[in-house]
């Protein structure tokens, strides 16, 4: 599903190079739900930006369902992002202004499709996650447990194989993170969802299928 | 997808008040002086009323004689324009028009003082009055010399206390003419129809204005049609050179060209070359335009920075839409539908605001009978310049923004 070859990874201003990841090399198959842990600054965030072609490695290939998308265009690109992965952020990144059932409907924008099938899908992600009734409220409205749910609904609602998911419980109490789990879980669980996680929490780790430690840009095991 | 951007783009509008209003503030005021100014040059150069023909009309208007010490500019005179003029080819009809000029009427002890123009038959054919009463002076008027006379309703209003006045006579500069027509007044910009009363030329005091070659006349050609006024232009400017001047010994050329209202205009402008009449038009226009360029720039520049702060503010949204798949054309796209609807909004204040300007500028009087109104090229005007607004203040930060790192984007959307 993902694969990552040799991949490294370096920040270069004028005078200081940072190497955030190096010689790295990762398989995600199908239906994996595996979880990246390691010490803060330790490129977990990087290689997941990486998966999900937010960024190019200065080394090394990616592959996505076995094609290496060096070559691709930045439209062809946000074409495969919009398809083929979702994105849960730690800190929600929910559009203020607009209301949750406009928030969920964000990545169909850029799908050909009615209105009404927009609008139709989203309700059907928003009740996955349970806030069926809460699709007219505008973010700054919900709990953080909810805003993240929103954030999965609007993960999920262009039903991609992949989600990456980062921190996704970081800024919520340990009840709110357990049913963020849940969800994460029953999506890898029934609809074969590919799920890549990074966190710090051992315990949610242990939830997933298997874990991947990075320290100082390197992956140890 | 256009109903997304256009509830984020009220909701952005209007979250943000006060940058929303400094940005409609500059905007309407902006594309006010725009569209008053545009309302000013329709009015005084538009095709109007009295001059539908004027595509295919040239004026000779001012003339210029200079020498190797000086140089000096008038009005024609009569002989030039009926001997050198008369039988131009492309010409279907010529006509000569002194200057208006003030003339006096007592009533009842009091002074009445109106704009009196002198000119041919011809002129009533090439232009298009509307007369409430009557008709104009025809070919046997001006060869009797008839006092006869056209007036205006606002003079019509001042001598005759707004009764009909067809048949009646009065008095100007000693001389009693017969009202035979009565017409809508004209705006004092439009100068080639407007005055207040119009007699035939051959009643003039004396006749010592028909051998001068430079002194208070104009000439208005029609031509038969938009080609051949080109030839008009050339022959007259060829025969000038045969033209004996008046003072031969201080001047050695005489420029009177056969030109277009605004080619006289622009040659009346400073920072021309008056002798060289010919790339004037360009020179007024491009002039004009660069000024009109550089005004609508300015404020341009500090809404592009105002959109680039306000914009960089929504970094976590850019981010985020890019990581669902936005791609950057259709990004630029929403944050053009932004911009493009708050300078549509401003557009429409302005050009409300400009309704009530130009009211008030028409009622002020500064202007004699001119009545400006915003009519549809006007409009046309306003629209096109709300638009290009958009596009120019729009355009770089939505294309800087379009260019954002997502990861960078994200980044920025978190602090």
């Amino acid at each position: 599903m993902i694969q990552l070859n040799e991949i490294e990874k370096v920040y270069r201003t004028d005078r200081i190079e940072t190497v955030a990841l190096a010689d790295v090399n990762l398989t995600v198959a199908e239906g994996e739900f595996i979880s990246v842990m390691g010490p803060s600054g330790c490129g977990k965030s990087t290689l997941l930006n990486l998966m999900g072609l937010l960024d190019a490695p200065t080394k090394g290939t990616v592959q996505i369902n076995g094609s290496p998308i060096a070559n691709y265009s930045d439209r062809a690109m946000a074409a495969l992002r919009n398809r083929d992965i979702g994105f849960i952020f730690q800190v929600f990144h929910l559009v203020t202004d607009l209301s949750v059932l406009d928030n969920v409907q964000i990545p169909l924008l850029y799908r050909r499709m009615s209105n009404a099938d927009r609008r139709k899908h989203a309700e059907a992600a928003l009740d996955r996650v349970g806030l069926s009734a809460r699709m007219h409220h505008f973010p700054s409205q919900l709990s953080g447990g909810q805003q993240q749910r929103v954030a999965i609904a609007r993960a999920i609602v262009g039903k991609p194989r992949i989600l990456l998911a980062d921190e996704p419980t970081g800024n919520l109490d340990s009840q709110m993170g357990d049913e963020i789990m849940n969800i994460l879980a029953t999506l890898n669980r029934e609809d074969r969802t590919t799920i890549v996680m990074v966190t710090h929490d051992q315990q949610k780790a242990a939830l997933t299928s298997r874990i991947v430690r990075l320290f100082d840009g390197r992956q140890v095991n | 997808m256009v109903r997304h951007y256009f509830v984020l783009a009220v909701k952005v509008l209007l979250r943000r008040k006060f940058f929303t209003f400094i940005s409609l503030f500059g905007i309407s005021f902006t594309l006010l002086v725009l569209t008053v100014v545009a309302a000013f040059f329709d009015h005084a150069f538009g095709p109007g009323q009295e001059e539908p023909r004027q595509n295919r009309t040239l004026y000779a208007e001012r003339t210029l004689m200079h020498g190797p010490h000086s140089t000096s500019g008038s009005s024609g005179g009569f002989k030039l324009f009926d001997q050198y003029a008369r039988d131009l080819p492309g010409l279907e009809r010529l006509s000569l028009h002194e200057n208006g000029h003030t003339v006096h009427t007592y009533l009842d002890g009091r002074k009445i003082s109106s704009s009196l123009k002198r000119t041919d038959d011809e002129y009533w054919r090439i232009l298009e009055f509307r007369f409430v009463e009557g008709t104009s002076f025809g070919t046997a008027d001006v060869a009797e010399a008839r006092f006869v006379a056209v007036i205006n309703v606002a003079t019509r209003d001042r001598i005759f206390g707004g009764q009909p006045a067809l048949g009646q006579t009065f008095e100007a500069d000693g001389q009693r003419f017969r009202v035979i027509g009565v017409v809508e007044n004209v705006s004092s910009l439009r100068t080639v129809p407007y005055a207040d009363i119009w007699v035939p030329y051959t009643t003039a005091k004396t006749d010592a204005f028909k051998r001068e070659i430079t002194g208070d006349w104009n000439a208005m050609a029609l031509a038969k049609d938009t080609a051949s006024m080109a030839a008009i232009h050339e022959e007259f400017n060829s025969r000038l050179l045969r033209v004996e001047l008046p003072d031969p010994k201080e001047y050695k050329a005489l420029v009177a060209p056969f030109e277009t209202r605004l080619a006289t205009f622009a040659r009346e402008m400073p920072l021309t070359d008056r002798k060289d009449p010919e790339s004037q038009v360009w020179r007024f226009v491009g002039l004009l335009t660069l000024l009109g360029l550089l005004f609508v720039l300015v404020p341009a520049v500090n809404l592009v920075n105002i959109n680039i702060s306000r914009i960089m503010e929504r970094a976590s949204e850019i981010g985020v839409r890019k990581a669902f798949g936005a791609p950057a054309r259709t990004l630029v796209g929403q944050f053009l539908v932004e911009n493009i609807l708050l300078t549509l909004i401003g557009g429409a204040v302005g050009f409300v605001l400009s309704i009530f300007v130009l009211q008030a500028i028409t009622d002020s009087g500064l202007f004699t009978y001119a009545r400006f109104t915003i009519n549809l090229r006007v409009f046309g005007w306003g629209m096109a310049f709300a638009v290009l607004f958009g596009l120019i203040s729009g355009v770089y930060p939505a294309w800087r923004m379009s260019r954002l790192n997502p990861v960078q984007a994200l980044k920025g959307g978190s602090r």
